[in-house]
């Protein structure tokens, strides 16, 4: 019997957190952990999580998992069970609601400063704005990110100021309109990041890259974009 | 409920994923108070999993591509019983609806030229099925829809859409004269409930996969809309039909996109024989979805399924090469190594048809009205009321959906019932406040889940249902297996009425959300089943053991379920295309 440690919060109900061990028969097999947690809900309805698509793509389960985050639904038990244990907490550094769910107000918060769209005043063509296969492979490794938080809730100057640094996932979208060969906001968008902190609060510790589910480089991102801040201020 | 809390928008979308957050643009656009009720964040919705892409006539791949080919091909595709007008509208209007996206900022794959890249799928033709195999699916890599909804949210981020996340719609409400003026809500976090109240509801609420045990569908898809329309009286069309796409991971479910076999892959079973050879000579892995499923099923059948047990097929793909693998379906890699521990690179896939898509659903006209009928049997718009996407019927997909199709029925009919609604909420529009009592009805099935202590655990039922769903109505079906699944779902009802609701709390309660998802599934499982009891013929997704032959003298027609009677009726196929002349029943062939 796999051991898992739970973190379980209910504001109703507990005074503080505190963390539950329940027994999860793998029968030998090696199950992704959103698997564990569904099976152990069927048993204990009050267990509370977010999850929907199961394959990866919509970001919703971001859990820490014994010690790392990650995706519940794609991590599979044989990466993360150490001595027979595992241990699930809510992603770090943000407000818990409940269990594992977390208030990622603050998150979403720094997605919307960046600007999330294209900018483009000019009067668009009758057909798509033509865009060359290498101005569109800048995009690769950019537009995938879920926004799953898995990076940010991972990163020690987001944990310090959520509200000022705009984190990892945010500054990757940042990065992904800058290079969109079709955006003409990069002067906006670049004064808007130019302020110790937006940006210049990355340590390049780079536990955002280690985390990433999506095997993003937030860090790169961050270093493009300090790259343009600085060569636009000269 | 003297004590909930109202409030008021011109307009609410219920469901944040591709219909509903293209139908709030277009109304945040044009000024009027809207709002989104979405239970879970929208960039969560089910139309992040679309992958291989959005099927248009945008004339990239080949310059001379018309819509009229692929109005053609929706149509065969269909088996003869999608509504040509609607057909013909999402056809004709799709290039715009693309453009726009693109204007948005979806990164589309490119060819040298810098157009859209477009890639083959599947029951595509040029010339009307006489000039060959067509590449019609506009795509970001094989990450489309992911890419189309980050880009509506944005969208409706620049327009200050107003999104009520994590809020769960429970029923509509009702006036005196049976229009809709809103519906009931919880929002999820803290528990309140709350009547908001709107001139225009839509539901753009998706699909209900789950209904089946094995299914490509995220655990959301559970038909909210459809239940809390049926549960409101309101009819459901051509529910029997269920796509079943032949592509999902043997055991896991999850998808992987017919672009695989639009790029080269193909189905092979134990022998290593391209079996669609012998199924669809022509067309062969690119026939519509519904052929090769049961193609599938019948090689399977036939012992010549693969693995140890015999009970799926491969999908060959390590032909065409690492380097146009990572570049066009790197998400297929990843989920592959994933959940088949397969690394097509070097190894094929093994497949299963799993539970894909809903063709049924609310019906509605081309403007996304929702329709009812009257006493006499007579089709009447339900005031304040429309729906778009999956959980719509406008029919775009009649028996069978085409791949890709699905991505723009949802950008097309999510901006037409945008820009319909405009139009009537600068006309005005008055309806009939709520009574007390109206908003008390709409409370009903929630305040019996709120006390419901007894019964049993929703999990258990919910498995239950999925079981007898997958066994009695699955990709080939009988009269008497389904009739004996009917019986067993009448069985369930009154149990999954008395789902035990153990966890009381207010705070991000899930159990609760999860115990009234059950309802909705249960209505749609029942409309499934009994709508395809009822339909004697086989015809695109709905394949009878005992009635092998397409019927078009009896069937070549809609099913409309009417809940309060639990019967079905016949609607007419609509045949009167606007600007050209309609595309005639003929044998379908691949």
């Amino acid at each position: 019997m796999l051991e898992v440690s739970i973190y379980r919060y209910n504001p109703e109900v507990d005074s503080e957190p505190y963390m539950q061990v329940f027994s999860y028969d793998t029968q030998g097999k090696d199950v992704m952990v959103l698997d564990v947690l569904e099976k152990l809900k069927a048993e204990d309805p009050t267990l509370v999580f977010r999850r929907s698509c199961r394959e990866g793509v919509c970001g919703s389960d971001g859990v820490n998992i014994s010690g790392k985050n990650g995706l519940a639904c794609i991590t599979p038990l044989s990466e993360v069970v150490k001595n027979n244990k595992l241990v699930i907490r809510p992603l770090p550094g943000l407000p818990v609601i409940r269990d594992l769910v977390i208030d990622m107000t603050q998150f979403y918060a720094q997605y919307e400063k960046i600007q999330p769209y294209l900018i483009n005043n000019t009067p668009a063509p009758a057909i798509e704005r033509l865009q060359s296969p290498e101005d569109r492979a800048k995009l690769d490794g950019l537009y995938e990110c879920i926004l799953c938080a898995c990076c940010s809730t991972a990163c020690p100057s987001f944990w310090w100021n959520p509200d000022k640094f705009i984190g990892p996932s945010g500054l990757l979208q940042a990065y992904r309109f800058l290079a969109d060969s079709r955006d003409r906001g990069t002067e906006d968008r670049l004064a808007n990041l130019d302020d110790p902190f937006s940006v210049f609060r990355c340590h390049g510790i780079m536990n955002c890259v280690q985390v990433c589910p999506k095997g993003l480089n937030p860090t790169k991102a961050i270093g493009h974009i300090r790259s343009m801040l600085l060569s636009s201020a000269t | 409920m003297a004590n909930m809390r109202t409030m008021s928008f011109d307009a609410v979308i219920v469901g944040g994923g591709g219909s509903g957050m293209r139908a709030a643009l277009q109304l945040a656009q044009s000024g009027y108070k809207t709002a989104v009720i979405t239970k879970v964040f929208p960039t969560r919705s089910h139309t992040v999993s679309a992958q291989g892409g959005i099927t248009c006539a945008i004339a990239s791949d080949d310059p001379n591509d018309q819509w009229q080919w692929h109005m053609y091909d929706t149509i065969k595709g269909s088996d003869y019983i999608g509504d040509q007008e609607a057909i013909e509208y999402m056809c004709k209007t799709g290039p715009e609806a693309v453009f726009e996206l693109e204007h948005m900022g979806l990164p589309f794959s490119r060819n040298d030229n810098g157009r859209i890249y477009q890639r083959p799928f599947g029951g595509q033709s040029k010339d009307f099925g006489e000039g060959g195999q067509a590449a019609r699916t506009c795509a970001a890599a094989d990450r489309t829809g992911h890419a189309l909804l980050h880009t509506l949210y944005q969208g409706n981020l620049k327009n200050e859409t107003v999104f009520l996340n994590e809020w769960f719609a429970v029923d509509l409400v009702k006036n005196a004269d049976n229009a809709v003026v809103g519906v009931i809500a919880i929002n999820i976090e803290t528990g309140e409930t709350v009547y908001v109240k709107s001139k225009a509801t839509v539901f753009a609420t998706g699909g209900a996969g789950r209904i089946y045990a094995s299914t490509t569908n995220a655990h959301i898809c559970t038909g909210d809309g459809i239940g809390m329309s049926m549960r409101a009286g309101f009819p459901v069309q051509d529910m029997e039909m269920w796509q079943f796409h032949p592509t999902g991971i043997h055991g896991a479910g999850t998808l992987v996109t017919e672009g695989c076999r639009g790029e080269g892959g193909y189905l092979v079973n134990k022998d290593g024989e391209r079996f669609m050879e012998r199924y669809a000579p022509n067309a062969k892995d690119l026939a519509g979805r519904d052929v090769v499923a049961r193609s599938m099923v019948q090689e399977i059948l036939a012992g010549r399924g693969c693995g140890e047990n015999g009970d799926h097929v491969f999908l060959k793909l390590d032909h065409l090469g690492e380097e146009t693998l990572n570049a066009k379906l790197p998400g297929i890699l990843e989920l592959s190594r994933t959940f088949a521990h397969a690394d097509p690179v070097v190894e094929p896939i093994p497949v299963v048809p799993t539970c894909h898509y809903m063709m049924g659903g609310i019906p509605t006209n081309v403007d996304g009205q929702a329709l009812t009928l009257d006493d006499a049997g007579n089709e009447q718009v339900v005031e304040g009321f429309y729906a778009c996407g999956e959980a719509a019927c406008v029919s775009v997909h009649g028996a069978n959906r085409l791949g890709g199709n699905s991505l723009l029925d949802l950008v097309v009919f999510g901006r037409a019932s945008g820009l319909f609604i405009e139009k009537q909420l600068r006309e005005g529009v008055d309806l009939k406040d709520a009574t007390e009592d109206d908003i008390n009805r709409a409370m009903q099935v929630l305040n019996r889940i709120n006390q419901s202590q007894e019964g049993e655990k929703a999990s258990v039922l919910r498995a239950e249902l999925q079981t007898i769903m997958q066994n009695h109505f699955g990709v080939f079906r009988r009269g008497d297996f389904m009739k004996e699944g009917i019986e067993k779902l009448k069985a369930l009802r009154p149990r999954i009425e008395n789902v035990q609701l153990s966890d009381t709390s207010n705070a991000f309660n899930t159990a609760r959300i999860e115990a009234l998802e059950l309802q909705n599934l249960l209505e749609v499982a029942e409309a499934t089943a009994v709508a395809a009891e009822w339909r004697t013929e086989s015809r695109g997704a709905h394949a009878r053991e005992d009635f092998q032959e397409r019927d078009d003298e009896n069937w070549l027609c809609h099913s409309i379920y009417l809940p309060e009677s639990q019967t079905v009726a016949k609607r007419d196929v609509n045949f009167t295309p606007k600007t050209r002349e309609a595309f005639e029943p003929k044998v379908r062939t691949y």
